[in-house]
């Protein structure tokens, strides 16, 4: 079990408008583990991933306060914001093809950063498509648009577009709930895979996919903590908290 | 979020599936249906109508043995007033019209597809509202005032500056046709670049791109086809334009060589002349036939222009 801290988390609050959403939430995520974060909607989980990769900053109304540090270094007060959010690779619960062929949206990230050999290109997103269990199905069609692929075929897109610029963070907010079972459970194969190399974030409503995965998880309930702990006591029948214990076998309320 | 909270349905009731709806609604649809088709046929009709008068004023001549299309598109000798030999050759005001709006589109182009850029993406909210509200106001300046702007002040400017012996010439009339030019591509060039969801350029910057990068490999891409309307409507004001290149141009009907030379366009042509044309003479429906090319011109335009937004989204 890796015990290094990789994102530190201090009583971070995030309001947009008047309505708090996040109450003061401390947590540390340690380096190459894969975080499970369960909760139902509404509880704070995206918002929680936007606080960490400063996305949020595109809602006008959002206020954050308490400190969130990525490798010891200040998140909110980041020098350079763009090397920070290369660290963190993201994926969104539906997927967001940019109106760019396939090869170009894998492209992206690498070209972004200021690469431009076409032979090392052409190896990262070659690499990425397999890892997100897509290059067999479109490696005769890298030309063509990347929002005509299926919803699932789109998802897995996105999937090896946030690999493509080899992320020290992956954050997936419910990645898995336009992709079929067969395709969800190849993803997570190679997620376990990927923990060599990054620290995953894995937002999920389906428990037991942060049952499978995850080393930790914490239940985020209403912007609170209700129970952080090792997947197994989670999961366990016997976490701490009784709502924990609820929830997961959707006995809640 | 618990059970308790959400009252459970006491009975459920069916009353939707025997629902009916009013005769008249039904009735208002299909009337409604039949207006907004009438609608949009008419622009069809109207077009087309248009095209009919102008081409019917201009048929006469067009079909008469004493002119020569050849020498109406090719030649720049233009004498509709001639005793002996008149001769009704466009190309000087033709190549007017092309180096003026060239001129103003080499300079509104840049100028309006960066301001809307900056407008869009880069200033701040307060700023963009006021930037918005004076490039409309510039939009709503009569032509006629922009001639006016042209002959006295630009004109002057010119002069001083270039040494050009005259100060109504195409660069007179290139910056004034720009100056007009430009509230359009910034407006709708804006719009197009307000129309990309915010989910594109929050993707884009999750994957680290920088501001520009954003634009110029997300936002640019997704707004091509709103962007190239804006530029075509810009040309199109320009190429139509009329009372402010009457003004700004110098009116000479000759090959320009430099753009300090003064020129006469088409459109300021058939103003100028078609008040003193006879009714019915060659003369007059010669003006109609420059009608017609310039319908034709724009026709063209807008053609080449719809091929590359269908080439862009076959891709």
């Amino acid at each position: 079990m890796p015990s290094e801290t990789h994102i530190e988390i201090r009583d971070l609050r995030l309001a947009y408008g008047t309505r708090e959403v996040l109450h003061g939430i401390s947590l540390d995520i340690r380096r190459n583990e894969i975080f499970g974060v369960i909760g139902p909607a509404q509880s704070g989980k995206t918002s929680l991933l936007r606080c960490i990769n400063r996305t949020i900053d595109f809602s006008p109304e959002a206020s954050v306060a308490g400190t969130i540090t990525v490798d010891g270094e200040d998140v909110r007060g980041a020098k350079d914001l763009y090397a920070l959010r290369r660290k963190i690779g993201m994926v969104a619960p539906l997927p967001v093809g940019l109106p760019l062929s396939i090869y170009d949206n894998v492209a992206f990230a690498p070209r972004c950063a200021g690469m431009n050999r076409k032979a090392d290109i052409d190896a990262i997103v070659e690499q990425c498509l397999r890892q997100a269990a897509l290059w067999d199905e479109v490696k005769d069609r890298l030309d063509s648009l990347g929002t005509k692929l299926s919803g699932g075929q789109q998802q897995r897109l996105t999937i090896a577009r946030a690999l493509s610029h080899q992320p020290e963070i992956l954050c997936l907010d419910e990645f898995s709930i336009a992709i079929d079972p067969v395709t969800t459970m190849r993803i997570e194969d190679v997620l376990k895979d990927l923990r060599k190399n990054m620290t995953i974030i894995l937002v999920t409503n389906l428990t037991q996919q942060a049952r499978r995965l995850a080393d930790r998880t914490m239940f985020l309930w209403n912007g609170e903590i209700i129970e952080l702990g090792p997947s197994d006591t989670i999961f366990g029948n016997s976490p701490r908290d009784r709502r924990t214990y609820e929830y997961v076998n959707g006995l809640f309320g | 979020m618990s059970a308790g909270d959400t009252q459970p349905a006491a009975q459920f009731s069916f009353a939707v599936r025997h629902a009916k709806r009013p005769a008249w609604a039904l009735i208002g649809e299909r009337l409604l249906t039949a207006l907004i088709y009438a609608c949009g046929i008419s622009a069809i009709f109207f077009v087309l109508s248009i095209f009919v008068f102008v081409f019917k004023e201009a048929a006469p001549v067009l079909f008469s043995d004493r002119f020569d299309l050849r020498q109406f598109l090719f030649s720049e000798q233009w004498y509709p007033t001639s005793e002996i030999n008149k001769r009704y050759g466009v190309l000087a005001m033709t190549a007017g019209t092309f180096s003026v709006t060239a001129l103003a589109m080499a300079i509104a182009v840049p100028f309006g597809l960066g301001a809307a850029i900056y407008v869009s993406e880069f200033c701040g909210p307060r700023l963009k509202e006021t930037l918005k509200i004076i490039i409309e106001l510039l939009a709503a300046i009569p032509s006629v005032v922009w001639g006016f702007i042209g002959l006295t002040v630009m004109s002057k400017l010119i002069v001083q500056f270039t040494g050009a012996p005259v100060g109504v010439n195409i660069l007179n009339g290139g910056i004034i046709l720009a100056l007009m030019s430009v509230p359009i591509i910034v407006s709708i060039g804006e719009d197009a670049l307000k129309a990309v969801p915010d989910s594109y350029r929050e993707a884009g910057i999750a994957l680290g791109a920088t501001r520009w990068q954003l634009v110029w490999r997300v936002l640019l891409p997704a707004a091509k086809n709103g962007l190239l309307a804006a530029v075509l409507l810009g040309v199109g004001r320009a190429v139509g334009e009329t009372m402010a290149v009457l003004m700004a141009t110098g009116h000479a009907v000759k090959i320009p060589h430099s753009i300090l030379d003064s020129v006469r366009t088409l459109t300021a042509n058939i103003a100028a002349e078609l008040g003193e044309a006879p009714a019915d003479s060659d003369h007059y429906r010669v003006l109609f036939l420059i009608g017609v090319l310039l319908f034709t011109i724009t026709f063209f335009v807008n053609l080449a222009a719809d091929m590359a937004v269908r080439g862009i989204r076959k891709k």
